[in-house]
């Protein structure tokens, strides 16, 4: 009984499954159905069109660059540009003996073995029918050479493009920047689809900073070709959208001047509108020039660069960490009226060097004699050591930084190019994390004068110079002032943001601060006083001297007798006219020395050509300052 | 005493179409890799190891598979959350396990393990499933449905989906069901592509997808560059075709997919509507012997993967063939045995295996009763 119900249920099941396969093939059969008649379609109703599309004329895809913005200074001085060039490119699949076509080319036109080097790596990583460059900016001769032979040079073809030229070579290298090729690197993050048919992609500087700015949208064309690879027509077009042109804060005759100041020294200088935050210049020296990199510099001139000692391709404005020294100063004391320690009267008694309580250690002042009586005004002005020292000691470590933070000491300050360092400024907490020993008063101390562990950019120098000179009001570091979209007919202005503003318990302190920085110019025993000379504003400035190499107890610093390399960096910092400040300055001479002696005569000289060459103030005629006469290295 | 004879289990007919199929494949790819003899010897000896899996796996009765299936299904999900976790990126996507001495992608062998999971609990109890059984069937396909999909890879999810229903279809389960949701999912995927919700559920690209295959003509410099060159390829093949090796020069240049997803084009191309219906047969007749032995097979275990194998077959080279001439939306599905690739020939040649074990391993009724 039992085994016949299983077998009745047996055959049900089979009988319900088998229908169901049934149908299941019937709905299969019908869906093919369809994909023949689909077939049938493209291959038998269509074939005509298809066939003509594809055997006798080809439909190809043409992506149209976008020509690539320009990039200008503030007076529409050309500092970036296309220029077309001319190439010579190679499409492998048409050329029936490669050896001998490169032996045949190299006897018409100039091709070096580093060409032909890079020429094979590409072959190997593209297809066979890609167009490959063998050599770049033909001449106009090399160019007919070439079109003459041209129906013996099958698969040659002679590509116009667009290359980036930098007219002004090296002048402002470090904040314009450069394209080169794309790398796979790059590749990875981009939007292919947008930069089809584009080889270069900005590197460094504004170049890269503002690249989707500069780079446009790319356009298509569907065109039909012959069998030759020739356009017979354009089928359908979308144009590209060129790249903005973007406008720069930079003044290039600034720009060039200061570069000319620094020619053969290692160094820095950074100019700002305190009004705006705009740069004015961002000098890096030495430079290099940027126009080999845009189509691959030789390996040799790369190592070169890479190699030097006095490393040029580093931005020393945006990544140059020096310890500030002295230029601190003003910030300090002006943290000293904040906490109530000090007030503008109070006065440290300066005999030359100053002790630890139960310290035996001397910490010396640049002047071994003292200073005798000193307050905020003087302090500054003779750049005493001694009220620092004490002044720090009061403040304490982490009050004294969280202060100097405020101008972004220790921070980035926020310019639009990528790249910038945060400097040091030290507190316990950092100490305690980057090297896990706890703070010693002596630290405190010397960071009360800029030395010991706190590092600064020039930048950072220059935009807390600035805020101090408009008494906290801080503006953004910008190098860009506005982009030009190809489409539409007015500028965008790359506006700052509003202004941060530092706020201090007394707003009196900040005229404290400034009056000695005034000093240190205009007092009589200011550390910079002989920039006064022939000065026709009133200046502000601080004098710094760093040190790069510790100086044993009891010994004296003899420039004399130490190697280039070990002699104190110099740094200025200033801001002029002083009533309504209109250029804001750092500079840094690497080994320079001293400060009063090296840095603040460029600092000088760039603020006089500033406001008189460029702004036309004061008479409008630049003329360079008397010579001063040559005096013993003081330091600050 | 009767010794039993060792027999060897093989399918001859079914034997004899996949390796056609294979041969075909093989000619194209040399034409569709620029005559790369290395590309066709690396896929022939995949596909020699396909095969030879195929006859181990044709040697086992279902028998004996049956109480691991739950255990390998266990762990391939399992695999999945660590896919999911700690995969190796390639692609933008996350599908391989990385183990050192061997990487593999987990999903390719949820491919064969989830059918057969679904048929190893809806043949347990008799057909048709209650609808409790049949929520439980449904959740053994959207749980590795969903961890695939979310790696993200959802031409594997959406196939693996596939080949789950299919055995529910199978198992039974009333017509005006199976209607209803037929309807059902229709709807819902019109409403789902004309609202936000689709937009926020799927990747970027995945939704690029839908919309070059809407209008391919869009994104000319993009997506949509393969299928306006594919239908050209096609198109151009005429009836007879341009001749073997005379199709690939300038039409596929663009193409970067000829050898892989692409390479029914290069087929179409050079054999013309003659050499597409040749497959179209050659894949059907494999097709429907696959059907007859899911018909004839004994048991419900054995006849809902048989069945399950040879529909999740149809669904695979469909949608490549349906993709390739602008026909669906472009998902990643290789045409089988034939694009360029190695897991996937495996995979399914193994469960292919599995047909023609389900086929010669028929206990003869008479002998037991």
């Amino acid at each position: 009984m039992d085994s016949y119900l299983i077998l009745k249920n047996a055959l049900r099941e089979s009988r319900l499954f088998k229908n169901r396969v049934i149908v299941a093939w019937l709905v299969v059969v019908i869906l093919i159905g369809l994909l023949v008649a689909r077939l049938v379609f493209l291959q038998v109703h269509d074939h005509d069109h298809f066939t003509t599309l594809s055997k006798n004329n080809w439909l190809k895809i043409i992506p149209s660059p976008p020509p690539r913005g320009f990039i200008y200074d503030r007076n529409g001085v050309v500092l970036a540009e296309n220029q077309t060039s001319y190439s010579l490119e190679i499409v492998p699949e048409k050329v029936p003996d490669m050896e001998a076509m490169l032996a045949t080319l190299r006897e018409i036109v100039l091709i070096s073995d580093s060409d032909i080097e890079r020429f094979r790596r590409a072959v190997k990583r593209k297809r066979r029918f890609d167009q490959i460059p063998l050599r770049f900016r033909l001449s106009e001769e090399e160019v007919a050479r070439l079109s003459v032979r041209n129906h013996a040079l099958p698969g040659i073809v002679i590509s116009a493009n667009l290359t980036r030229s930098y007219p002004l070579g090296q002048t402002g290298v470090h904040a314009i920047g450069y394209v080169g090729r794309i790398n796979e690197e790059e590749l990875k993050d981009i939007n292919q689809a947008d930069y089809s048919g584009t080889q270069y992609i900005g590197k460094t500087g504004v170049e890269k900073s503002y690249e989707a700015e500069l780079h446009g949208t790319v356009g298509v064309q569907e065109v039909e070709t012959n069998v030759m690879g020739r356009v017979l027509r354009v089928v359908k077009r979308v144009d590209p959208t060129p790249g903005a042109n973007i406008y720069l804060n930079l003044d290039v005759a600034l720009q060039s001047f200061a570069e000319r100041l620094l020619e053969g020294e290692r160094g820095a200088l950074v100019a700002l509108d305190p009004k705006s935050g705009g740069v004015l210049a961002m000098v890096s020296i030495p430079g290099y020039d940027p126009n080999p990199f845009v189509n691959g510099i030789d390996a040799d001139s790369y190592r070169e660069l890479q190699h030097s000692p006095d490393r040029p391709l580093f931005n020393r404005v945006l990544r140059g960490q020096y310890p500030p020294g002295s230029t601190v100063k003003a910030f300090v004391g002006l943290a000293g009226l904040e906490y109530g320690v000090r007030t503008p009267e109070s006065r440290t008694w300066c005999p030359g060097w100053f002790s630890l309580k139960n310290d035996n250690h001397k910490y010396r002042d640049w002047k071994k004699t003292g200073h005798g009586h000193m307050d905020f005004f003087h302090a500054v002005e003779q750049s005493c050591d001694v009220y620092f020292y004490a002044l720090a000691q009061d403040l304490g470590i982490d009050r004294l930084s969280g202060f100097m933070h405020r101008f972004s000491f220790g921070e980035k300050t926020g310019i639009d190019i990528s790249g910038e360092l945060t400097g040091i400024m030290p507190d316990r907490a950092w100490k305690n994390r980057r090297l896990g020993t706890a703070w010693y008063p002596g630290e405190t101390l010397i960071t009360g004068i800029g030395q010991g562990f706190t590092l600064a950019t020039p930048l950072q120098l220059a935009m807390a110079t600035a805020t101090l000179s408009m008494r906290g009001q801080a503006y953004l570091p910008r190098l860009v002032f506005a982009i030009e979209e190809a489409n539409l007919q007015q500028m965008r202005l790359v506006s700052s943001q509003a202004p941060t503003q530092v706020s201090i318990r007394d707003p009196v302190y900040w005229q404290t601060a400034i009056d000695g920085m005034e000093a240190v110019i205009h007092g009589s025993r200011g550390t910079a006083g002989k920039q006064a000379r022939g000065l026709k504003y009133r200046m502000a400035g601080k004098t710094g001297t760093a040190q790069v190499v510790r100086i044993k107890q009891g010994e004296s610093y003899n420039a004399k007798k130490l190697a280039k390399k070990y002699h104190d960096h110099a740094l200025f910092v200033a801001f002029a006219p002083v009533d309504d400040p209109k250029i804001a300055v750092a500079v840094i001479v690497e080994n320079g020395g001293s400060g009063s002696y090296t840095a603040a005569p460029i600092a000088r000289q760039v603020i006089d050509y500033y406001l008189i060459g460029r702004l036309g103030m004061f008479g409008g005629k630049y003329e360079p300052p008397p010579p001063v006469e040559a005096n013993k290295a003081t330091q600050h | 005493m009767h010794t039993p004879r060792f027999q060897f289990h093989l399918d001859i007919p079914l034997l004899g179409g996949l390796l056609l199929v294979s041969a075909v494949g093989l000619v194209v790819l040399y034409s569709a890799s620029d005559k790369s003899l290395d590309m066709v010897l690396a896929q022939a000896i995949r596909l020699g190891m396909g095969f030879g899996v195929l006859l181990v796996v044709a040697q086992v009765p279902t028998q004996r598979l049956l109480h691991w299936i739950p255990w390998v299904y266990l762990g391939g999900i399992l695999l999945l959350m660590v896919v999911l976790l700690v995969g190796s990126v390639g692609k933008g996507a996350q599908r391989w396990l990385d183990l050192g001495f061997v990487r593999f992608q987990p999903a390719e062998i949820m491919k064969i393990v989830v059918p057969l999971m679904l048929a190893w609990y809806l043949a347990d109890k008799p057909l048709p499933p209650s609808h409790h059984r049949l929520g439980v069937a449904l959740m053994l396909v959207l749980v590795p449905f969903l961890l695939i999909a979310k790696q993200p890879d959802l031409g594997t999810a959406l196939l693996i989906a596939s080949s789950g229903m299919f055995v529910i279809l199978l198992s039974g389960i009333s017509w005006r069901l199976i209607i209803n949701t037929v309807l059902l999912v229709v709807v819902g995927v019109g409403v789902l592509v004309y609202s936000p919700i689709l937009e926020r559920a799927l990747h970027p690209y995945q939704l690029k997808r839908i919309e070059v295959f809407l209008n391919p003509e869009q994104e000319p410099l993009g997506a949509g560059y393969h299928i306006i060159q594919s239908k050209i390829a096609i198109g151009s093949g005429g009836l007879y075709g341009k001749g073997w090796l005379n199709g690939t020069q300038s039409h596929l240049e663009f193409l970067p997919e000829r050898h892989t997803d692409f390479i029914f084009a290069v087929l179409s191309e050079e054999f013309g509507l003659i050499g597409v219906l040749v497959l179209l047969s050659l894949y059907l007749f494999v097709l429907t012997r696959g059907l007859y032995i899911a018909a004839s097979a004994q048991g419900t275990f054995d006849r809902l993967v048989a069945g399950a194998i040879s529909l999740t077959f149809f669904v695979y080279f469909f949608v490549n063939i349906g993709m390739v001439t602008g026909t669906l939306p472009v998902v990643g599905i290789p045409l089988p045995l034939i694009s360029y690739g190695g897991t996937s020939a495996v995979t399914l040649l193994m469960s292919f295996g599995l047909l023609m074990t389900i086929h010669t391993h028929k206990r003869l009724l008479s002998g037991q009763l």
